[in-house]
Formats: C-alpha cells, sequence, structure tokens
C-alpha cells in the first residue's frame, strides 16, 4: 500500500469535503471561529482512524447484510466516547460545538469511508486512510474557519489566542459580518469547492492543449 | 402548554429556525436529492414523517428507558439505533401496505438514517427539555421547514442548469451559492414571533 499516495489523495486529489463532498453539514455550521474549527477537526480526525482501525479489523466476521447497522454501532460507540471526553476536560469546546459532536455519528465522511475503504483493506492501510482524511477534513475546516473568521469579523485564531478574544487584525467596524452568519457558510464552502475544481481542472486543460 | 406556544414552536423550526438555513442540519440529502423537483418533494415528504415519528419515539425511549435507569450517556447510540430501525419498519410497512408511496420514495427511504436532521431533531428535542406534544410539534414542523426548503431549492436549481455560468462554478458550487442567497432571505425572517 503507498501511504504517499493516500496522503496525497486524503488532502487534494481526493479531499472529503472539497472533492467527495462529504459531511457538508458541520464544515458550513461550526466553522465561525478557529478553535471550534480545530476541536471539530481533530474530533472527526480520532473517530474516524478509530472506527476505521475497528471495522478493518471485523470486516470478515461481519455478515454482508447488516454491515450498515455494524459500523452505525461502532461509530456510535466512539463518538460517545469522544463527547463524554470532550465534556469532562474542554467544556467550553464541548458548548460552543453543541448538537454536532454527537452528530457526527451521522456525518457521511466516517460512514463513507468505513464503506468505501475500511470494510475492503487491512487493519494498516485503513489506520492510515483515517488519518489522512480526517487531516484533509481538518484542513478545510482550518481553511473555512480562518476565511470566514478573518473577513467575517477581523480576528484571527478566536477562541484560542488572546484569552479566547482572537487577535484583530482588521478594526471591527470593517468586517463583512454576513460571513459569520450561515450564510457565510454557504457561500465561502461553493466559493473554495470551485477554487478546487479550477485547480484540479488545471493540469488536465494543459495535457489537452499539448 | 398553550396553543401559542405550539405555534410559536412551530413557527420558529418552519421560517425562523430554519433546519437547514440556519441550523445547517439535513445538508446532505439537501444538497445531493434536489435535482429534480418531484424528487425533491417526495424526500421531503419522507423526512417530515420520519422526523415526526422519530420525534415521539425518542421522546419516548429517553424519559422511560434511558431517564429511568439513569443511562443519558447512551442517548447518541441509542437515539441512531432507535432512527435506523424505524427507517427500516416503515420501509416494510410502505413496501406491504402503500407501494405506490414506496416506489415513489425509492432510495430516499433508507438514506434517511443518515439524515442529520432526524438524529437532530431528537436531540434538539431533549436539549430543549420539550414534553412529549412539543417534541411531536417540533419533529413534524421541522421537517415541514425541511419539505418547504428542498422544494424552493429544487425548483431554483433545475433553472440554474440553463444558467449561464463559469465553469469551475458548474454544479455543485453554484448551488451552495444558491443555498447561501436563500439563506440570506430566510434571515428576513429573523425576529418575527407569536405573541401570547
Amino acid at each position: 500500500m503507498n501511504f504517499g499516495k493516500q496522503f496525497k489523495e486524503g488532502l487534494i486529489t481526493n479531499n472529503p469535503v472539497l472533492v467527495q463532498l462529504l459531511g457538508m453539514c458541520s464544515t458550513m455550521a461550526i466553522t465561525t471561529s478557529f478553535f471550534n474549527g480545530l476541536g471539530m477537526g481533530v474530533a472527526v480526525l480520532v473517530i474516524l482512524t478509530l472506527s476505521n482501525i475497528i471495522i478493518a479489523a471485523i470486516r470478515k466476521i461481519v455478515p454482508d447484510k447488516i454491515r450498515i447497522a455494524m459500523f452505525i454501532v461502532v461509530i456510535a460507540g466512539f463518538v460517545t466516547v469522544v463527547d463524554l471526553i470532550l465534556k469532562a476536560f474542554v467544556p467550553a469546546l464541548s458548548e460552543s460545538l453543541g448538537v454536532f459532536i454527537p452528530l457526527i455519528v451521522v456525518n457521511c465522511i466516517i460512514l463513507g469511508r468505513a464503506e468505501a475503504f475500511a470494510y475492503k483493506n487491512g487493519v494498516l492501510a485503513s489506520a492510515v486512510d483515517g488519518i489522512c482524511q480526517g487531516i484533509g477534513y481538518t484542513i478545510v475546516l482550518l481553511i473555512m474557519c480562518i476565511i470566514r473568521e478573518l473577513l467575517g469579523s477581523g480576528t484571527f485564531g478566536g477562541g484560542l489566542l488572546n484569552g479566547g478574544a482572537g487577535l484583530r487584525l482588521i478594526p471591527e467596524q470593517f468586517g463583512i459580518k454576513i460571513l459569520t452568519l450561515p450564510v457565510g457558510g454557504f457561500i465561502v464552502l461553493g466559493v473554495l469547492i470551485a477554487a478546487m475544481q479550477w485547480a484540479l481542472a488545471r493540469p488536465k486543460k494543459k495535457e489537452e492543449s499539448k | 402548554m398553550s396553543i401559542t406556544g405550539l405555534l410559536s414552536i412551530a413557527l420558529g423550526a418552519i421560517l425562523v429556525n430554519n433546519f437547514i438555513f440556519s441550523q445547517f442540519l439535513g445538508c446532505c440529502p439537501f444538497l445531493g436529492v434536489s435535482k429534480k423537483l418531484d424528487t425533491a418533494v417526495g424526500m421531503g415528504i419522507a423526512v417530515t414523517f420520519v422526523m415526526g415519528l422519530a420525534s415521539a419515539i425518542t421522546w419516548i425511549v429517553n424519559e422511560f428507558i434511558l431517564v429511568k435507569f439513569g443511562l443519558e450517556f447512551m442517548q447518541t447510540v441509542a437515539f441512531i439505533l432507535v432512527i435506523a430501525a424505524l427507517v427500516q419498519f416503515i420501509e416494510m410497512f410502505l413496501q406491504k401496505s402503500m407501494p405506490s408511496l414506496y416506489t415513489a420514495l425509492g432510495i430516499y427511504l433508507p438514506l434517511i438514517t443518515t439524515n442529520c436532521a432526524v438524529l437532530g431533531v431528537a436531540l434538539l428535542n431533549i436539549q430543549s427539555n420539550y414534553n412529549f406534544i412539543e417534541s411531536v410539534v417540533y419533529g413534524i414542523t421541522g421537517g415541514l421547514g425541511f419539505l418547504l426548503a428542498i422544494v424552493l431549492f429544487a425548483a431554483v436549481r433545475e433553472r440554474n442548469v440553463f444558467a449561464d455560468c463559469p465553469k469551475c462554478f458548474e454544479g455543485f458550487p453554484i448551488a451552495l451559492i444558491t443555498a447561501g442567497l436563500m439563506a440570506l432571505s430566510f434571515m428576513g425572517f429573523s425576529g418575527l414571533s407569536v405573541w401570547g
């Protein structure tokens, strides 16, 4: 198994959000501050890796017909563990992510990777896949957070730096407030996916012109 | 519970705090199944139905099983299992008794299990301490809000196909921008409330 290729796929060519178009709900909903994005990204990364490992390990003894139910139970178990850990050790994060932590259960990325990758590949490859796809997801979340936070309220690293207020880079009155509202989530994600399509289509065009 | 209280829950779920445009719940089917108007209507109706039933059943499970035995930490696992079983039952029931509706809904029925609006409404009901009737009203009206959003969106998207837009925006990105503009118009409802 080629780990370098898997890494590149998870990050760019087969990015879970921008190319596979999975896990939209959480991507748009929680990317309002840097801290939220980082917390959600790491939570998904951990759950995705662990559930990929377990599903790859039990893939040979699970009957084909009930595999989806099995996946959901495994994922729900890990989500509960992470939810309780966050509540105990990082209550502020748990508060601001709210209902979206338990909703990781129905995040299409995790179920999608379980079905498309972990169910067909070995434990090690699945673990690497979980980490790569998780990093790809986290990076998209962070990009969204940085754009929305910087242009929307003019700060950087909200919830994390400068005692939670974030570093102010743009004076408050110049912020495009609409980007911090739900509208901003849809529009920023749309523009990012368009940029990704443009970037992925470019090498192909070069080949055609040759 | 007074009627005005229920009305304000309903109004909130359909317009002010629309599940898709202000809470981002159920975006995956919203974006995935909105290419054609008639499938969007089918999906919306199926979701409304499941959300109403799921709110009722998860409320009962939570009140009489989880809370009673001090198992609240198992909520996520219990709810997703209840929802998966419920969807499976509805599928079997429709197949036997209403085959026409069953074929109309087709593949969208099993997909509802992974719709985050359904699990979301179950969890939000518990979080907001709603009683049984309020939960059911919130579930059904939340589903109606989803129906309204997906039907409007599908109608716009059908016309979008013929629009001339930059190559890299074709397909998904332009749909997201459209959804963003619709979310903007739904913001106009904020502040709307029922006096009571």
